[in-house]
């Protein structure tokens, strides 16, 4: 593959409207002034609204449910049951998998945690199916709950064998070693708290269904209710222009969007279900809880020769999350010998789910918090280790990286950061009673790649519109496919016009894993090449064209208007040129999928996980990278830390728009403080139910927690991650962030803590 | 549907009447009331609008007084000229204390009768052992989650910590609340929970407060408030201190001192033993940080909670020393 250059790429990236521009969100407007509409924003004739009920305990069985009180209270339309509720199938698996064939219940008889729907009220009003929820009696034969991976009863858990990674003789070169580190590091439940609830609007007409969800995969999730109900695909319509953040958790039909879908299927009416915001913590996973044992060997010089990592992550009694904590360990540091290896635990959680950098967060912050020890137990800088050690290559695939500008990272942070000005000793840098520490910590995330698909219209009037089923919670895609489009087409970008969000549009996969970049910018220059292909084939050979006959092969288009590239022969609008050829719109839907592919395979190409492509296929292992330089203040008395500079050096690739990446990386900044010092679902280990599930008790960073953040792009262009050039940009930003906060912390009061978060207690 | 009746009183002597109702609550700002209501703990039957009465959010304060109407806001009294000159503390606890929104929004007479957060108290649906909302029914709380709950005054039926910010720079400076018939300090204005949980505060159905009184004083005017937490904003704290100075001419003597504490205890809490142990003495590091000390008399800790015990002294010696400071 080879980057497309697109016609301004070098020069011209200062034109906001180039791939490259910092062209602000075209959504911007939309969103300040209210005409964003979301989904539960949708005005629908004879809307109902339901209420969930939510298991009080947390395993056993449901034994008998009252809901005669519920079903006369005023307005109540229906109490739903397990008895009650229309029978489901079940669907498939995120990655396809054919589902067993037995019926799918949403509400649960047998309870596995605290807070899973048993029971839905669906009322005229919310507050009628609210005060009525309140009336539904539940019964239940209460069973022994396992609470957390500490639990006496959580055991080791299941080896998930898939996750091993291995070479060399780990162990006996790691006790042959003559420096050796060795710790546990753990961080808590997490959730993703997007400021939109989860939620949804169905309404059925006939066998029609849709859906107003935010959704990070219309098409997966259209699939998923297709296959509750026995309908075709087509017969789902998915609607999600807007989403209020996702940050991983709205990328797949849930249990609540089931009880909705189904209840408006039995009433005949739309219903309206949004979670409360306790429920946000309850009704689908956060980031799991993880252990890690990292035991690093190295010679004097600091050159590592072994790491043995074991780690262990909880998920639910009756689904699998596996948050796979080896994938920053497998390929951070060159090293002969190494040995990862992974169980889960079952607890009695909802299952939990993908959480911004699932894997790599946690799996960084274990080993980079254990380099950091490694480097004060051999007397050297923090940066220096990283240089010693720093992998040439991919140490686990053994191949070249794509590109890998973390050297760079790493220098330019510095700089930018002042590091060389470091003391190196814990404990040696105060300002009155702040302690104040200097931390250090990369970070990467693989570049997952796809096949994506778009339509993109030239209309008669000289814009264009580009049309595409994937989505926009905030990253920006509405802006980048705008200028991708005006660039390739030649038009202005304010002639773009963006759709997304309507599963009707053209197909798109999940957006996830900070794919949808890159696969759209490919797709988007496709469609549009394949649009100006067609315009300027009509130019040449329609008789009605001022160009006919004209001594060229090929036309130039650019700020909207048409010409020869000599320049001689006339020159004039694209809308004029439709006008004269009598053409109301060229259409041209491009994909990047292989001509060779099925149409079963396309369907799985945008509805399942199972076709991406591996980030280490063929000869170059792709992933991007960052290093977070950070300093804290800790107050000596209070234990209170307190992030006061951060500078990032962070390599992307090339950046489709600078100012969206920054943007992206600083919430993912942002998030990583918020992870480091704040963030923890606290369960009451007697009844193994979250007691800070809502936003004034669930710690999140406010604007005065958070100092001036530095970003510098040090990416190029990689020719091998996509079609323009671009790595990952959303989840980087986050990984990296917590050791390096975790490491300042001990440079500022030389104490050592291996548990997220760092609360004061963990200090004083 | 949880119908409720709606009054809007335009006078005191009107929601006075309205308040002795049964099932009757007071409408201020709303912030505590209306939150409370959606977690399933308030359920009044009637609700007396207050917020449209006129004149009582006055806020009229001199050298010698301030005087607060019950309806004042919370942003308003913080960023009051004569507050912040001659009761600084009461302005830092009022701008330290929740959002800029709901400090906009909140008065003074709901900001007294905030409840406590306490996650058991608030969430009668998993949790209905509460001895505060349920007299008798227990205490979810002892044996469970405990970081946030208080090492001071706590009882078997009750370990909920009082949870406000301005309530402690009232009780350092010998406020009182004024209940038309009735003046009392704000001190004893407060219950602890003692066998009954249930009553935080000594007002009687039909009393409304209509203002708070602060005396001025010289240790009023050299006061500051300390407020401790996890994060910078919008959070209640993990400790806090209330503290007023006023040294003798030579400048280094301490003649009088006033220390309350919050985030520690289940009221607002008047650290007397402090105060005593100071008074006349040098204003000397070792001897403030050993006299505060002294405040942790009686603590209880359950397990998570602990922390506050060592750190509740080391705040007001920070505030002690920092108002030492200044000149
Ligand atoms: C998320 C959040 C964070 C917060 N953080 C803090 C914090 O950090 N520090 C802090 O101090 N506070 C904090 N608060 C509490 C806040 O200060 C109180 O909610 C507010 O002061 C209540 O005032 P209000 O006028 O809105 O009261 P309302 O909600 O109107 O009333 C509260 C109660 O007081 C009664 N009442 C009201 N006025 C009178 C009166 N004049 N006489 C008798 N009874 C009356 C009502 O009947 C009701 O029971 C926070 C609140 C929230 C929701
Ligand atoms: S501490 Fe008090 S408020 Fe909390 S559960 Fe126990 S009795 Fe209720």
């Amino acid at each position: 593959m080879t980057v497309h250059e697109m016609k301004h790429a070098a020069s011209d990236s200062a034109r906001l409207e180039a791939v490259g521009g910092r062209l602000s969100r075209v959504d911007g407007p939309a969103k300040i002034t209210g005409a964003a509409h979301y989904a539960f924003e949708q005005r629908l004739e004879g809307l109902t609204h339901a209420v969930l009920v939510g298991a009080t305990i947390a395993a056993g069985k449901v034994t008998a449910i009252d809901t005669r009180a519920a079903e006369t209270a005023p307005g109540v339309l229906a109490v739903l049951t397990p008895d009650t509720i229309m029978a489901l199938k079940t669907a498939s698996d995120w990655f396809g998998t054919p589902p067993p064939d037995r019926p799918y219940c949403p509400l649960a008889r047998e309870v596995t945690f605290s807070g899973q729907h048993v029971a839905a009220v669906v009322a005229e009003t919310f507050e009628q199916a609210v005060a009525a929820a309140a009336l539904v009696k539940v019964w239940y034969d209460e069973t022994p709950a396992i609470v957390d991976l500490s639990d006496g009863n959580a055991g080791d858990g299941i080896a998930i064998d898939a996750m091993t990674k291995e070479w060399g003789d780990a162990e006996a070169a790691f006790a042959e070693a003559p420096v050796r580190v060795c710790a546990a590091y753990n961080t808590p439940r997490e959730f993703q708290v997007a400021m939109e609830p989860h939620g949804l609007i169905a309404r059925w007409q006939g066998d029609q269904l849709t859906i107003w969800e935010p959704s990070q995969w219309l098409d997966g999730m259209a699939r998923t209710y297709a296959e509750w109900f026995g309908i075709p695909f087509e017969n789902v319509r998915l609607v999600s222009p807007y989403i209020g953040g996702g940050f991983g958790s709205k990328a797949l039909a849930l249990a609540h969007s089931a009880v909705a879908a189904a209840a408006a299927r039995m009433l005949g009416r739309p219903v309206k279900l949004v979670l409360t915001r306790p429920q946000n913590f309850t009704s689908y996973g956060g980031r799991a809880a993880t252990r890690q044992t990292v035991a690093i060997g190295a010679d004097r010089q600091g050159k590592i020769q072994s790491i043995v990592h074991r780690g262990v992550n909880e998920t639910a009694v009756d689904g699998m999350w596996v948050e796979p904590l080896g994938s920053v360990t497998s390929i951070m540091y060159a090293t002969p010998n190494f040995s990862s290896k992974q169980n889960v635990v079952r607890v009695n959680t909802v299952v939990p789910g993908a959480k911004r950098a699932p894997g790599e967060n946690p799996s960084a912050f274990g080993i980079e918090c254990a380099i950091d020890e490694l480097a004060y137990e051999l007397g050297l800088d923090p940066l220096e280790i990283r240089l010693i050690n720093y992998a040439e290559r991919d140490p686990h695939a053994k191949k070249a990286w794509s590109t890998r500008q973390l050297r760079e990272a790493f220098a330019t942070g510095a700089e930018a950061f002042g590091w060389a000005k470091r003391s190196r000793e814990p404990r040696s840098m105060r300002d009155g009673h702040q302690l104040v520490g200097w931390g250090v910590a990369a970070g990467t995330y693989p570049v997952r790649r796809a096949y994506g698909e778009a339509m993109v219209k030239l209309l008669s009037d000289g814009s264009a519109e580009v049309e595409s089923s994937s989505i926009d919670m905030g990253q920006g895609t509405y802006t980048i496919l705008a200028q991708t489009a005006a660039e390739t087409l030649g038009v202005p970008v304010e002639k773009v016009s963006v759709k997304l969000g309507d599963s009707r549009l053209a197909r798109a996969g999940v957006t996830g894993g900070s794919r949808l970049a890159g696969v759209m910018t490919g797709a988007v220059y496709k469609a549009a090449g394949q649009a100006l292909d067609e315009l300027i084939g009509l130019a040449l050979s329609d008789p009605r064209s001022p160009f006919h006959g004209l001594q060229a092969n090929t036309l130039v288009v650019k700020d909207g208007r048409i010409a020869s590239p000599r320049g001689d022969g006339p020159e004039l609008s694209v809308a004029e040129l439709m006008g004269m050829l009598g053409c109301e719109k060229i259409e041209a839907k491009g994909d990047t999928v292989p001509a060779s592919f099925t149409r079963e395979q396309r369907y799985n190409n945008y509805t399942t996980i199972a076709m991406a492509l591996p980030h280490t296929e063929g000869d170059y292992s792709r992933h991007s990278w960052c290093a977070h330089f950070v300093e804290v203040r800790v107050d000596e008395d209070f234990g209170t830390v307190r992030v006061s500079r951060v500078v990032s050096a962070l390599d992307s690739g090339r950046l489709y728009n600078p100012k969206l990446a920054e943007s992206q990386w600083k919430g993912g900044i942002i998030m990583g403080i918020g992870q480091a010092l704040l963030e923890e679902g606290i369960v009451d280990r007697r009844h193994g139910r979250i007691v800070n599930g809502n936003l004034a008790d669930y710690m999140l960073p406010t604007n005065a927690d958070i100092p001036d953040i530095q970003t510098i792009s040090v990416g190029i262009p990689d020719p091998h991650s996509s079609a323009l050039g671009g790595k990952g940009v959303g989840e980087l930003g986050i990984v990296g962030v917590a050791p390096a906060i975790a490491n300042a912390v001990f440079h500022a009061t030389g104490k050592r803590v291996r548990d997220l978060p760092i609360t004061l207690e963990k200090l004083i | 549907m949880r119908d409720f009746a709606y009054l809007r009183a335009d006078s005191v002597e009107a929601a006075r009447n309205a308040a002795a109702l049964p099932g009757a609550m007071l409408l201020a700002g709303g912030t505590t009331l209306v939150d409370l209501a959606k977690c399933g703990v308030a359920e009044p039957a009637t609700v007396v609008d207050i917020s449209h009465i006129e004149g009582l959010d006055a806020i009229d304060v001199s050298a010698e007084r301030a005087v607060i109407g019950a309806l004042a806001r919370m942003s308003h009294v913080a960023d009051h000229p004569q507050v912040k000159s001659h009761f600084p503390a009461v302005s830092e606890a009022l701008w330290q204390a929740a959002s800029a929104q709901l400090r906009n929004m909140a008065t003074i007479g709901g900001n007294l009768m905030q409840r406590t957060r306490c996650p058991y108290f608030r969430d009668p649906q998993n949790f209905p052992a509460c001895n505060k909302r349920a007299p008798g029914s227990g205490c979810s709380a002892i044996g469970g989650v405990t970081r946030g709950h208080a090492v001071l005054g706590v009882s078997e039926a009750c370990i909920a910590t009082y949870p406000g910010d301005l309530a402690i720079a009232l009780v350092a400076f010998d406020a009182e609340a004024d209940l038309g018939d009735r003046k009392l300090k704000v001190e004893d204005f407060f219950l602890a929970p003692g066998a009954t949980a249930e009553r935080e505060h000594d007002i009687r159905p039909g009393e409304v407060i209509t203002a708070i009184e602060i005396p001025g004083s010289a240790a009023a005017r050299r006061s500051t408030y300390l407020k401790v937490r996890d994060r910078q904003s919008y959070e209640f704290a993990a400790a806090s201190a209330a503290v007023g100075l006023e040294l003798e001419g030579d400048g280094r003597t301490i003649r009088d001192i006033r220390v309350a504490l919050g985030g520690v205890a289940t009221k607002p809490w008047r650290a007397r033993a402090v105060e005593e142990a100071l008074k006349g003495k040098p204003l000397d590091e070792e001897i403030v940080r050993k006299a505060s000390e002294l405040a942790m008399e009686g603590a209880v800790d359950h397990g998570a909670n602990h922390y506050k015990i060592a750190l509740a002294p080391r705040v007001i010696a920070r505030a002690i020393l920092k108002l030492g400071e200044t000149a």
